[in-house]
């Protein structure tokens, strides 16, 4: 098998995840698509790390990981303190910085 | 540590024809999960697709000689990270369902074709690369992933490394101050409560029980007015904003229909009354 596979397969992922981006107005789907497209990313980077035969491609998909466990924090907050004021969770409700 | 070492000796060779196998087939189902988390019309159902990519995603790391990553990505990504959506669709997702009124005309198929685009052009882009054959992470695996990753961390990347510490206590204290939220006012009291409904006139007695003079006394069916119609104010908010309720008002009417019709079966009227009555005409002519 052609390596060059585990690539398209992480490109695939990444055009998926980011369409779903632009679609979807649930603030928590647009999130999960978020994720979607940065695990897409860790497979490329964890893919290029065995073409090249050494372990920074995975000291990157690593740090990917702690990034992103940051952000889904903070984001998850924010969309549950917007929920909290606006009572949706609609990207299309939250136009305004202020009610 | 030899069985390690034949598995490092097999990654550095190349692939083999299972792993061709296990990624044709693995992939798809990604492929699938990663569809279904974008077109899933409830929140729950995207997430768990979205968990079933990753841990798909997670036996890719594995196969590729990212053991610890593989075992990390379940972990945390799968375990945590998923859990932690689930909870929050669980607090927010009863009326988050998506409005299906586009705001922006045309918005849904200009995605669909720039997603499309990008994708070609992600692509195209690759299929240029003249990529043919695995190095393999043998070497790089001798003394074990974990040793590998651990000596590049605390030697290479320890800068990074530190800034990600401060990243993590940022976050956690962000999201702390952000969902924090202090009680400005006194809690109203019961009494309060009971005086403001009297004053506002709108609905005094306790609600009606869910089920009254419906055929069921379910909580998901309401209960039904005097003259059969179903009353809102019998089934709890959640379950209406879910959709939830179940109406059985005509239930009764339909069940009264078809004993008639079996009476009338069995009295052999119907198909007979109308032809002594053709007969009756006939007669008169």
């Amino acid at each position: 098998m052609n390596p060059v596979n585990y690539l398209y397969l992480a490109a695939l992922l990444f055009t998926i995840g980011a369409t779903g981006v632009l679609i979807r107005r649930n603030a928590i789907v647009v999130f999960m698509c978020v994720e979607l497209m940065l695990n897409a990313c860790n497979l490329a980077f964890v893919a290029f790390s065995r073409m090249h035969g050494n372990l920074d491609g995975q000291i990157i998909a690593f740090f990917t990981m702690v990034v992103a466990a940051a952000e889904v924090v903070v984001g998850l907050a924010i969309i549950v303190s917007l929920f909290r004021s606006r009572h949706s969770a609609s990207v299309d409700d939250a136009s305004l910085m202020k009610l | 540590m030899s069985a390690q070492l034949a598995a490092a000796a097999t990654l550095s060779a190349g692939t083999s024809t299972g792993e061709a196998v296990q990624f044709w087939i693995l992939g798809t189902v990604a492929v699938i999960g990663a569809l279904c988390t974008v077109f899933m019309k409830r929140a729950v159902h995207s997430a768990l697709c979205l968990a079933g990519t990753m841990i798909i995603l997670a036996v890719f790391y594995l196969a590729n000689g990212a053991y610890f990553l593989g075992v990390v990505q379940i972990i945390v990504y799968t375990g945590a990270i998923m859990m932690l959506f689930l909870f929050v669709v669980m607090l927010v997702g009863v009326t988050a369902a998506d409005s299906l009124k586009e705001t922006i005309k045309g918005q849904r198929w200009l995605a669909l074709a720039s997603g499309l685009g990008f994708g070609i052009l992600l692509i195209g882009g690759i299929g240029n690369a003249s990529v043919s054959e695995f190095t393999g992470l043998g070497q790089a695996n001798a003394n074990g992933n974990v040793e590998g990753l651990a000596s590049l961390i605390f030697t290479k990347y320890v800068f990074a490394f530190e800034i990600t510490g401060a990243l993590l206590i940022t976050a956690a204290v962000g999201a702390m101050v952000l969902t924090h939220r202090e009680r400005t006012e006194r809690a109203r009291t019961q009494r309060e409560l009971a005086e403001q409904r009297v004053r506002e006139g709108k609905y005094l007695p306790p609600l009606p029980a869910p089920g009254v003079y419906a055929r069921h006394n379910a909580v998901d069916i309401a209960g039904l007015l005097p003259d059969g119609t179903p009353s809102e104010l019998t089934v709890s908010k959640t379950l209406r904003e879910r959709g939830q309720v179940r109406d059985v008002s005509t239930d009764a009417l339909d069940d009264l229909k078809a004993l008639e019709q079996r009476a009338e079966e069995r009295l052999e009227r119907g198909a007979v009354a109308p032809a002594t009555f053709k007969r009756s005409e006939e007669a008169s002519k």
